[in-house]
């Protein structure tokens, strides 16, 4: 076999066993309309996919990942509960150099289901460990839920709760607020010299002084932030008791059931995580349950948390060495209530690349 | 032979001249003003290809060219790392490229303030802020490094100070040496806004096929310009 075909034949091996435990299987458009794509993403999936454009279409996309058409296509018109799984080319452009392929299979399996989202999570995570079985990969398993859960609770301001939510995917980005928040790093020097500006007016005066009126962007927008910049110049720090629980949680990394007890330990101080942290506890009661070892199962807090990505809840990897991930998914309640104009139902799911599955079982 | 591409016209291109000049190696136009040909004296196996500025990028990276002087924003906008090397910076041709919005935004004064007002302009307005560039890959970096989000970059070859006014962008990202166009429109830079602080240099293409006879020209031409002894 040609390793093309090898590795079609891998696929088509983990889609049917995936039909095999229940699912529908669907297919989905290569061609993806960009506006949904960059509206969920932002401009980063540009640098990540591959934009062409037609004249009666307008911009469209290589299709970058399956989970955006399916998820369309079961709010559009699926019955629930629903499984589905598919096997396609996904198309990622990649830096030069990095020898990874810009064009591979995905193959996937997605879960609707309102029931019992613990259940369905690991449903998920160990039929993906079945299927992997004998590869020697190394499962990694997080859960932003929790992180988000701690934001939420943190005794602040609704505007800086907001702002850190919005950057929960941006490490970078969220650190340095939580930062300045928490009174960690000194407010840059840009910051101070604004505030001071903003002090020798009224936002309408300052406006005006400030020469002729452009842009879309109106008076009463501008106005509004300056307001609320000198709102927040008087908010007091996070608690210093509070941040180092955040912090704590950003790096926590353990075993599962380890991790869920250091959990249980400060949810006392950080009672807002509670809701959060009973869930993680009925998830490793149900992956227990389907035989995973939650002593030894590994888990990091800040798994997941990276640009283009949408998990606000369990989220996992399978890993091997010297490679992109075997296999990921996770928990995306939040883009089916984006996708589906109001409407929204829990979901989780993920995808292998049956090409690495074939490299490691030397098909190729 | 070795081809050097040089800018075909306009100051870039006597500015480039005067370099070499400077260093002993003459350069000029030859033929007629419409004629895009030039000759070289005090050098010997050097060809001068007189290009668009703005095409010595492609022409590196194709290889057509061994050499070629075109500012660094345009080859870190167009080229990946390792198809060019950086011969010598030429000290002239500056420019700035930064992130420049409405003077009247006297609540925007750093990069975090444009995230953040970001995130309020597509509550209020139902669509992402956008900024107008022909600087696609270096801004995209560039605010993706610094975690900024809810932008969208829109296409503006040219005149990209005027399509905040026009309506087109709520900001834009482009090159500005005395900011005078950008005040003449009502703009102000971020005080962080510095993308890339851009200068003519002297590239050196890596696709370039260079034969020995190419190696020992250009060893001629370093030992008059000063330069390093290999191109890379």
């Amino acid at each position: 076999m040609t390793p093309k075909a090898a590795i079609r034949a891998e696929g088509e091996r983990l889609l049917s066993a995936f039909v095999q435990a229940g699912a529908v299987p669907v297919e989905a458009d290569i061609l993806q309309p960009a506006g949904t794509l960059l509206d969920l993403y932002g401009e980063d999936i540009r640098a990540r996919a591959y934009v062409t454009d037609d004249p009666v279409r307008g911009e469209m996309m290589l299709r970058p990942d399956f989970t955006v058409p399916v998820v369309q296509a079961h709010m559009a018109h699926g019955a629930e509960p629903a499984r589905y799984a598919y096997l396609g080319e996904v198309f990622r452009k990649q830096a030069r150099g990095s020898g990874r392929a810009s064009e591979y299979l995905q193959v996937g399996y997605e879960v609707f289901d309102r029931a019992a989202p613990e259940a369905a999570d690991a449903e998920v995570f160990a039929l993906f460990r079945d299927l992997l079985a004998g590869l020697d990969l190394r499962p990694v398993t997080g859960d932003i839920g929790i992180l988000m859960a701690a934001v939420r609770g943190l005794a602040t301001s609704e505007r800086r709760k907001a702002a850190l939510l919005r950057h929960v995917w941006r490490p970078v980005r969220f650190k340095a607020l939580l930062d300045r928040f928490a009174g960690r790093a000194p407010v840059p020097a840009g910051r101070v010299a604004l505030l001071e500006r903003l002090k020798a007016g009224t936002p309408a005066q300052l406006i005006d002084e400030a020469g002729t009126f452009v842009g879309l962007r109106s008076a009463e927008e501008i106005a509004a932030r300056a307001e609320a910049l000198v709102a927040d110049a008087e908010t007091p720090p996070i608690k210093a008791t509070e941040a180092a629980l955040l912090y704590d949680l950003l790096s926590l990394e353990a075993p599962a059931a380890h991790a869920l007890s250091h959990l249980r330990g400060i949810t006392p101080m950080l009672p807002a995580i509670g809701p959060a942290v009973d869930r993680f506890a009925a998830r490793l009661d149900a992956l227990a349950a389907r035989g995973v070892d939650v002593s030894t199962l590994a888990f990091e807090a800040s798994h997941g948390r990276t640009a283009l990505e949408y998990y606000d809840g369990f989220v996992f990897s399978f890993l091997g060495d010297g490679m992109p991930p075997v296999a990921s998914g996770g928990r995306y309640d939040a883009l089916t209530a984006v996708l589906g104009a109001g409407a929204f139902i829990p979901a989780v799911g993920g995808v292998i690349r049956p090409g690495l599955v074939a490299r490691l079982k030397g098909a190729i | 032979m070795i081809r050097v591409g040089v800018p075909s016209k306009g100051r870039l291109m006597q500015d480039t001249f005067d370099w070499f000049g400077a260093r002993g190696v003459v350069m000029r136009r030859s033929g007629s003003d419409r004629e895009y040909s030039g000759v070289v004296e005090g050098v010997e196996g050097v060809v001068p290809v007189l290009l668009s500025a703005g095409e010595i990028p492609r022409e590196l990276a194709a290889g057509r060219i061994h050499l070629g002087v075109t500012g660094s924003d345009l080859v870190r906008e167009q080229l990946a790392e390792d198809e060019v090397a950086e011969v010598a910076k030429l000290g002239f041709g500056h420019a700035d490229l930064v992130i420049a919005v409405p003077a009247v935004w006297i609540d925007v004064e750093t990069v975090d303030d444009l995230d953040a007002a970001a995130a309020g302009f597509r509550k209020a307005h139902g669509h992402r802020l956008r900024i107008a560039t022909k600087y696609h890959r270096l801004v995209r970096d560039f605010l993706q490094a610094q975690g900024v989000a809810d932008y969208q970059l829109i296409d503006s070859q040219g005149a990209t100070e005027g399509t905040v006014k026009n309506g087109t962008a709520e900001c834009i990202a482009d090159i500005t040496s005395s900011g005078e166009t950008l005040r003449a429109n009502h703009l102000r830079i971020l005080s962080d806004g510095m993308i890339h602080s851009s200068q003519a240099v002297l590239w050196a293409s890596r696709v370039a096929e260079w034969s020995a006879a190419d190696l020992a020209a250009y060893a001629g031409l370093a030992a008059k310009l000063g330069i390093v002894a290999r191109p890379f």
